[in-house]
Formats: C-alpha cells, sequence, structure tokens
C-alpha cells in the first residue's frame, strides 16, 4: 500500500495544480477585463490621444470641460455597460447551459431575448405600459417585464409535465417563433418613426447606457455571482445527470427552478437595457467551458468574465470599422456569433452528443 | 443493525410497479444480490429505498428508524443509490467526481475542498485502483472505467446502504470479479448493507451473502444464494430451467437454460 500510495497523492497533486491554473485563469481575465476596458474607452469618435484619455480618467479634475465630458458622461458608462451587459449573458448564458444540459441554450436563442422585443415594440408601437405609470422609462420596463414573463411561461409549462431539460428546449424554441411573429405583426402596422426605433431595439444597442442602468447592472452581477457560486457543487453534480445528482442529495427540481429565475432576471435587466445582443451568452460559456471545464466553481466566474471581456470588444470593433460611425453592437456580436454558433452545432454532433 | 423493507406500494401513473414488496431484514455486513427480469421493478425498488420516489405506502427502515422521517440531504447521507450509468460526457476528471460526491454531502458553501476531504478521496482512489486514470476527464473513459468511478462516488461518501444497479454491466471478466470482490469487502469493512441488482446469477451466487429474487413488484424468494437459486421461484421468474452445479474449484455455478416442452 505504501508502494502505490505516491500515485495517488499525484491525483491530489494534479487537482491542486489543475486548480491553481484555473484560478490564475480568473485572474488573467481580469486583467483582460481591464485592458478591454481601457482599449474601449480610449477609441471613439473625437480622436482623443490615448495619454488625455487615461489622465482623464485617474485624475479628472485636470481635464478640460470637454475631455471630462466625452470620458465620463459618453464613453465611460458605454464601456462600463458594455462590460456589465457581457457579464449579464454569461452568467445568465452559462446558468442556462447547466441547468438544461445543453449548450446552444442562452436568452436568445431561449425566446428571452425576443419577449423582451415584443415587450419594447408594444410601447413603442401601441404606447401601453405593463407597469402604469413607467413615464420615460416604459420601454425599458416593458421589455423587462415581457422577458421576465417569459421566462415563466417557460418553466411554468415545463413544470406541467415535469421539468425535463428537452422540454424546456423546445417551449423556448416555440417561445421565440411566437414572439418574433408578434413583433412582426407590430412592425407591420407601426410608421416609419416606430418601425425604424424597433429595429434599433432589436438590434441591440449600447447606446442606451447610463450610469444608473450601469450602477444596476452591477448591483445584480455582484449579488448573482455569490447566489450561483453558493450552488456550485450541486450544479457541478447536475452535470452527471439529474438521477446522480438526485443520488448525491441535491434537490433537483428546486435548483433548475431558482437558477432558472436568476437566469431570467439577468437577461431581462440586460435586454431591457441595451436590447436583443445575441451570442455573447453562447460563445462566452463555451470559451470558459474550454479554458476551466465544467466545474462551475471555476465556469461560471470565467464564464462571466470571458463573455464581459468578448462584449466589450465587440464595443470596440463597433467603433473602429468606420471611424466615426459607431455600429449597433448587436450587429457586430451576430456576425461574430453565428459562424461560431454553427462551427458549436457541428462539433457537438461530431462528438455524438 | 440491519435494513428492513415492508409493504412498498409504488405505481407510475395506473401501472402497479412494487406490490406489498416486503424484504427480510438485509443485516449489516452482508452483500444481498437483487435478481428479476427487466421490468420487474429491481430499479423502483432502489429509487423507493433510497427516497428519490414516494411509494404510497410501506416503510423502508434503517436500523429500526424509519428512513422516510429524514430529509433528503440527510436521507442521500445515508443511502446512496447508484443508477446504470447514463454516459454523460462531461469535462470532469475521475478525481474531480468523486470529491464531488464527497463534498455534496455537507451543507453549507464551503467552494475549496478541505484535505479531510482530498485525503478521503485519495482513500478511494487507492481501494478502487483508480490511480491510474484519476486525472483524466471521465468523457474520455471506458465504460468499465467510469463505472468504477462511479462506485468511488458511493463509497466516499460512507454511506450506511449502498444501492448498486448492474455495476458490473459494462465491466470485463476480470473487472467483474473485481469490483464484486471490492465491494464485498467494502460491505464487510465498513459494516453496512449493500444491495447489487445483478443479471449474472453465478455472480449473485458467488458474491452475494444472500439472494433476493424479484418478479412483478414482489420478492419472491429470499434466502442463501444455494437455497434460493435452487428454488422453483427462480425458474418460474425467468421462465427457464436452471442446473446448478459446484466446480472442480468449490464455486457454485448456475446455469440457465430453455425447457423445451
Amino acid at each position: 500500500m505504501a508502494a502505490t500510495l505516491p500515485m495517488t497523492a499525484t491525483a491530489t497533486g494534479d487537482y491542486r495544480r489543475r486548480n491553481a491554473r484555473r484560478l490564475k485563469l480568473v485572474l488573467f481575465g481580469l486583467v483582460a477585463l481591464a485592458v478591454a476596458l481601457a482599449l474601449d474607452v480610449s477609441i471613439g469618435p473625437g480622436n482623443l490621444p490615448l495619454g488625455d484619455v487615461l489622465r482623464t480618467l485617474v485624475d479628472p479634475q485636470s481635464a478640460t470641460p470637454r475631455l471630462s465630458v466625452i470620458v465620463w458622461d459618453l464613453r465611460l458608462p458605454i464601456a462600463l455597460m458594455a462590460l456589465a451587459v457581457g457579464a449579464m449573458l454569461g452568467l445568465s448564458g452559462a446558468g442556462m447551459q447547466t441547468i438544461l444540459a445543453n449548450p446552444l441554450a442562452d436568452p436568445f436563442t431561449l425566446g428571452v431575448s425576443a419577449a423582451a422585443t415584443v415587450g419594447a415594440s408594444v410601447a413603442i408601437v401601441l404606447g401601453w405600459s405593463v407597469v402604469p405609470g413607467a413615464g420615460p422609462f416604459i420601454v425599458t420596463v416593458n421589455a423587462f417585464v415581457f422577458a421576465l414573463a417569459a421566462s415563466l411561461v417557460l418553466f411554468f409549462m415545463t413544470k406541467l409535465r415535469g421539468v425535463s431539460a428537452e422540454t424546456m428546449i423546445l417551449v423556448g424554441i416555440a417561445l421565440l417563433f411566437t414572439c418574433n411573429a408578434i413583433t412582426a405583426l407590430l412592425q407591420y402596422r407601426s410608421n416609419e418613426v416606430q418601425l425604424t426605433q424597433i429595429v434599433f431595439w432589436t438590434l441591440g444597442s449600447l447606446a442606451r447606457a447610463s450610469w444608473e442602468k450601469v450602477g444596476v447592472a452591477a448591483l445584480l452581477i455582484a449579488l448573482a455571482l455569490p447566489f450561483f457560486l453558493m450552488r456550485g457543487w450541486a450544479l457541478t453534480a447536475l452535470r452527471l445527470g439529474d438521477e446522480r445528482a438526485e443520488s448525491l442529495g441535491v434537490r433537483v427540481d428546486r435548483l433548475r427552478l431558482e437558477i432558472l429565475i436568476a437566469t431570467s432576471l439577468l437577461a431581462a435587466v440586460s435586454v431591457s437595457f441595451v436590447g436583443g445582443i445575441g451570442f455573447i451568452g453562447l460563445v462566452g460559456p463555451h470559451i470558459a467551458r474550454l479554458l476551466v471545464g465544467e466545474d462551475q466553481r471555476f465556469f461560471l466566474p470565467v464564464a462571466t468574465i470571458a463573455s464581459a471581456v468578448l462584449l466589450s470588444l465587440a464595443s470596440t470593433v463597433s467603433k473602429v470599422i468606420t471611424p466615426g460611425v459607431i455600429y449597433p453592437i448587436g450587429i457586430i456580436t451576430a456576425l461574430i456569433g453565428v459562424p461560431f454558433f454553427i462551427s458549436l452545432v457541428m462539433s457537438i454532433r461530431g462528438r455524438g452528443v | 443493525m440491519a435494513l428492513l423493507i415492508r409493504d412498498l406500494d409504488f405505481r407510475y401513473g395506473a401501472t402497479p410497479v412494487l406490490q406489498r414488496l416486503g424484504t427480510e431484514a438485509l443485516p449489516r455486513g452482508e452483500l444481498a444480490a437483487l435478481v428479476g427480469p427487466n421490468g420487474s421493478g429491481k430499479s423502483t425498488l432502489f429509487r423507493c429505498a433510497a427516497g428519490l420516489l414516494r411509494p404510497e405506502r410501506g416503510t423502508v427502515a434503517l436500523d429500526g428508524h424509519d428512513l422516510s422521517e429524514l430529509s433528503q440531504r440527510e436521507r442521500a447521507r445515508k443511502v446512496f443509490y447508484l443508477a446504470q450509468d447514463t454516459g454523460a460526457r462531461v469535462a470532469l476528471s475521475v478525481f474531480d467526481i468523486i470529491l464531488l460526491a464527497r463534498k455534496s454531502l455537507h451543507r453549507g458553501y464551503a467552494l475549496a475542498a478541505s484535505p479531510a476531504d482530498t485525503h478521503a478521496v485519495e482513500a478511494v482512489i487507492e481501494e478502487l485502483g483508480l490511480a491510474p486514470f484519476a486525472s483524466r476527464d471521465i468523457a474520455t473513459l471506458s465504460g468499465g472505467q467510469r463505472q468504477l468511478a462511479a462506485i468511488g462516488q458511493a463509497l466516499v461518501r460512507e454511506p450506511d446502504v449502498l444501492l448498486l444497479d448492474e455495476p458490473t454491466s459494462a465491466l470485463d471478466v476480470r473487472r467483474q470479479l473485481d469490483v464484486m470482490a471490492t465491494i464485498r469487502e467494502a460491505t464487510r469493512r465498513r459494516d453496512i448493507v449493500t444491495v447489487v441488482a445483478i443479471h449474472d446469477l453465478s455472480l449473485a451466487a458467488r458474491f452475494a451473502d444472500r439472494v433476493l429474487v424479484m418478479n412483478s413488484g414482489r420478492i419472491a424468494q429470499a434466502g442463501a444464494p444455494a437455497e434460493v437459486l435452487a428454488h422453483e421461484a427462480v425458474s418460474e421468474t425467468y421462465a427457464v430451467g436452471v442446473h446448478l452445479e459446484h466446480s472442480a474449484r468449490g464455486t457454485l455455478l448456475v446455469e440457465p437454460y430453455i425447457q423445451v416442452h
């Protein structure tokens, strides 16, 4: 026995080394986050020298009023919004993929984003507010309520027949098509101005960023990430299948409901703030899976960070394609995301899953 | 000190699966083999005993205490049910999943594994000879290796009752013997109740201290392997003839054959 002990000591050693490497990746991700943010703030219309921008960030008092306004009121909220929305979509997608055991699940593919678009369209075309007195926030509030409603429909329809991962995916797809049809119906009876607004909404754009929204998003992430991590072991157990997880003492139905509500909230807030930004919630978690595997203690934070970095980079790209023009970021993520989505589908088929 | 199941009734919709199912007391330190045709309700019995399904009536008691009075977590601590492998392809190592089985015992949210936890995992890896592939992803393992890793998940939790559904189905001849011997050894050393659902009657006869024959939701016969397997209940249950023979090495061999009338 003594002779073979070093072998198992190696197994623990391997485990520790793997953990150390995964922890390093989390730290590296945080550095990448800072770099992406600096890049995003530095680039944009106005041709400001990099040094001036960074100095304005570090020491706002020294800047000219014009510089201060551009950096602090225009660029920084957008850049931070990119990070926050990326993080929310990434965490939301990662959670959905874990509870549905499907790497193609995210707020976009499950119809939550489409439902938010319906809510926004109802506000734009019909002027109806779901919550009375929403005032200038009518579009955002409607989008939020509809997105949340979609998640609840998703849950309760599957609850009727027992929460199996397959039924949830199918109901999500049905929801997606229904919402798209309703949006199309509203577009058909809208005038030109309204149509432009809906299209702008559908594309997703960080131009709607504000410091208040950044604050709300940051708070939500600060609450949601620990909420997910507290369930880290149980979520990892879920990856071994419902039955094994139950044997291990996990209350599978309750866990799935908790995570579904949390992911819906994240998705609903991000979509209601910036419109439908697709594929980030799909690509970020996939990168995380490749980097750190499926131990949810590392997978969830890395998926969150990777998605934030991706959206931040997409935000930068949206500004450099045509100097002076900022494209809606949803177009950029879709252009990058679709080929990726297809390769993901192909690789899954190749693995025979 | 034993596991005792009494009067279990369970139905899926309108289909009765368990009907007044009861067992004799299954003592600690003994390995029981549960045999019976496909669809006779073996897995359902296990799920009811583990508390994953709620029987309409009847009790499952361990050492005289009704298990239904425990919370799901407490019950999962005492009774571990290992279902047949579903082949989930997941990027987790053998070490990861065994540690996971250990960590999910505890309430509380410590993300890091304590030295006591990793030590327990190491001990099980040693016990089952998993060391050569302990750091590999389970998605890359053979069916047999996965099955061994799953048994590692069961043992690391140190349950009082171990319910194993077909633990040898994906194993080669040598590993079948190894795994059954390991399970029997662990049962004795840890003084736990182990029930193994198994199709191979010879393997059951060889390793089990007692055999339970299940037919249509009931235990048709139970007792020492040589007596039970010789009983007509076995041939009735499977609709086969059964020939028993001791090999030159003294092992009880069971030869089922199809009767021609």
